[in-house]
């Protein structure tokens, strides 16, 4: 090897003259930095975004517990929520309700269809499925929420009150029957995804085994699959704990501890929605309480979509 | 001999084979609800939007299509007036007109930066980890936040009565930029990673420099995806109610905006404003604003969806 590189042409002064390749001039190399340095700005949008987010959120909190007097503890567990009191554990126990009640119909049925697209259906199919999910998953909340107040509560009403059941005209269930059909595209993408994943050895295996579809498919992908298909369902019911159109013309604006979910209900996002179209003065309690339940809002969200992204790392890491 | 060899395997032959296509059946009624949910909200809008018109059975297409036409003619045109016949939703439209032109001004630029900055120039290590992960959580944050963010940053200026925008366009379409721009950034960093190795390679090897050969070669293989994301974020910015609810002022404007820096109502936040009465006549004019905000975000999604297939071809040619 050595022997073959000294016998190389050592590069001379004349074949340094008839070199072609010249340096960027200065003014490609100030074109260059400067390009980096927007680049850099660009990126650093991002970090600002969430500094002032928590910086706005935190100071706007402490300042409402200093102006209200209330403490976190009554804050977080007090059950009423009027003005000096701030006890916002109905709006907890209302977003907690859509965050349940929509998961139990959109898991199922997004599990359902990504098992469909993932393992059953042809590629053709899938690639025009594909697509059409993601244009229903970009239908604007408010257009669930006029469904829900147009189509769901009437329905709900032609079903229920002949047995006797009393339906008022916002109730949770209808706000959650729409968020859910609502997060059925983004589960179904996401458990698609990483059902998708899954090697197909393990499939060629359990097919040489004499299994079935149906068996290779619910005992062989899905078990092998499960800790990232729980993490698609974590960040689906996320974006259903931060909805707010659909809910707050579905559910109503009346706080409430009760089980029962034919009556209205108060979630946080509605909360917020009522007191910014409620014209406080900025300052006043009542005003500074916003920003406390979105902080809390915030945290929630936040720290579903951490767990769900940890999850979903360690998931890939297993697998690809 | 054969007796005892097959001891252990049972069958199940009948249960097997019936489960199977149950479970596929189950399988392809969960996927269809999705086409049957789009089916059932566009017949709810159209037939609450049309009204009660007398007469006509739905399969008379042509003359209902007519209908259709006229009705979203006189919607666009039309500002809010006294009675339900005389209004429409021109402020809206425009306003959200200036909207979609002024993120597009704010948010592709840094959008596509930031996602240069993090395909090309950054180098793997811990800050760059927490950027993206930074980068993908605020693509989690609730809407509504975002609209708190707005509010407090660019409505009212932290503070600062110098920075205040107040309930001005501006404000509206600052706000919203932040909104989109990690679903830009994730967009155009996926496209940017499926730019083949070698392209850049190439280009290197003849002397370009990185901005060279990002601009001349990276960006434009990379375009039609990285349009296609930009076009979908755009119209889901278009279509967010519950952050401009927070950054605008008015609930209803005589005349459409004439500047940025003019108040405005989304078309959004039109409909909203009507859809929460229950009175008929404001529902079937919420109906009619829906019709055009689908059919403003479906003719979005339709391009956006032709520029990817259409790129899908190009790339198999390479």
């Amino acid at each position: 090897m050595g022997r073959v590189m000294s016998q190389l042409p050592r590069p001379t002064s004349k074949s340094r003259d008839t070199n072609l390749w010249a340096s960027p001039g200065p003014w490609r190399r100030l074109e260059g930095s400067f390009a980096h340095v927007f680049l850099v700005l660009c990126t650093l949008t991002t970090v600002l975004t969430t500094v002032s987010i928590l910086v706005i959120l935190s100071v706007q909190t402490v300042q409402f517990f200093r102006v209200s007097g209330v403490s976190p503890f009554q804050f977080l567990f007090g059950s009423d929520v009027e003005s000096p009191h701030f006890g916002i554990l109905p709006l907890i126990w209302g977003t907690a309700m859509v965050a349940v009640g929509s998961s139990l119909i959109a898991v199922p049925v997004g599990l359902l269809s990504a098992i469909y697209l993932s393992e059953y259906a042809p590629r053709r199919v899938r690639s025009v499925l594909k697509p059409s999910l993601e244009l229903l998953a970009g239908i604007p909340t408010i257009v669930y929420g006029f469904l829900a107040l147009q189509l769901v509560t009437p329905g709900l009403r032609l079903l229920l009150n002949p047995i006797g059941l009393d339906v008022e005209q916002f109730n949770a269930l209808s706000a959650c029957i729409v968020v859910g059909v609502m997060i059925i595209p983004m589960v179904s993408s996401l458990s698609e995804d990483v059902l998708s994943a899954v090697p197909q050895g393990l499939r060629e295996a359990a097919y040489g085994l004499g299994a079935t579809k149906f068996e290779v498919s619910t005992r062989i992908v899905l078990p092998a699959a499960l800790s990232g298909v729980f993490a698609s369902f974590i960040l689906a019911v996320s974006r259903a704990v931060g909805e707010t159109m659909a809910v707050v013309l579905a559910a109503g604006r009346v706080p409430s501890l009760s089980l029962n979910p034919l009556v209205s209900i108060e979630t946080m996002t509605a909360y917020i929605v009522a007191v910014v179209g409620g014209e406080e003065a900025p300052g006043s309690p009542t005003s500074l309480s916003l920003f406390a339940v979105a902080m809390v809002l915030f945290i929630v969200t936040l720290s579903m979509n951490i767990v769900s992204r940890v999850v979903l790392a360690r998931y890939r890491e297993a697998y690809v | 001999m054969s007796k005892q060899t097959q001891g252990n395997y049972v069958p199940h032959s009948r249960s097997r084979r019936l489960l199977g296509p149950l479970f596929a059946i189950a399988c392809v009624l969960a996927t269809l609800t999705g086409v049957v949910v789009l089916a059932i909200l566009l017949g709810s809008v159209l037939t609450t939007g049309l009204g009660h018109r007398p007469g006509r059975p739905w399969y008379h297409l042509p003359q209902n299509l007519w209908d259709l036409g006229q009705l979203m003619v006189s919607l666009v045109s039309k500002t809010p007036g006294e009675s339900a016949q005389t209004t429409g939703f021109r402020v809206g439209v425009i306003s959200s007109l200036w909207l979609l032109g002024l993120i597009t001004l704010f948010a592709v630029p840094v959008g596509l930066g930031a996602a240069i900055y993090l395909e090309e120039y950054a180098r793997p290590g811990r800050i760059n980890t927490i950027i993206q992960t930074n980068i993908a959580n605020l693509a989690g944050v609730p809407s509504i936040v975002y609209g708190i963010l707005g509010l407090t940053l660019f409505v009212r200026g932290f503070g600062f009565k110098s920075f205040a925008l107040g309930y001005s366009i501006w404000a509206g379409a600052l706000t919203l930029s932040l909104l989109v721009l990690p679903v830009i950034i994730i967009a155009a960093q996926e496209a940017i990673r499926a730019v083949p190795i070698t392209l850049r390679q190439a280009a290197l090897a003849l002397g370009a420099t990185k901005w060279q050969t990002v601009r001349d070669h990276v960006l434009p293989a990379a375009l039609p995806g990285i349009m296609t994301g930009i076009i979908l974020s755009l119209s889901r910015a278009i279509g967010e109610t519950a952050p401009v609810l927070m950054v605008t002022q008015a609930s209803s404007l005589l005349n459409p905006p004439r500047g940025p820096s003019d108040q405005y109502v989304p078309l959004p936040l039109e409909i909203y404003n009507y859809a929460k009465y229950p009175d008929p006549a404001d529902q079937t004019l919420a109906a009619g604003g829906i019709l055009l905000l689908l059919v403003l975000l479906i003719s979005m999604n339709a391009v956006a969806i032709v520029i990817r297939n259409r790129s899908g071809r190009l790339h198999r040619n390479i």
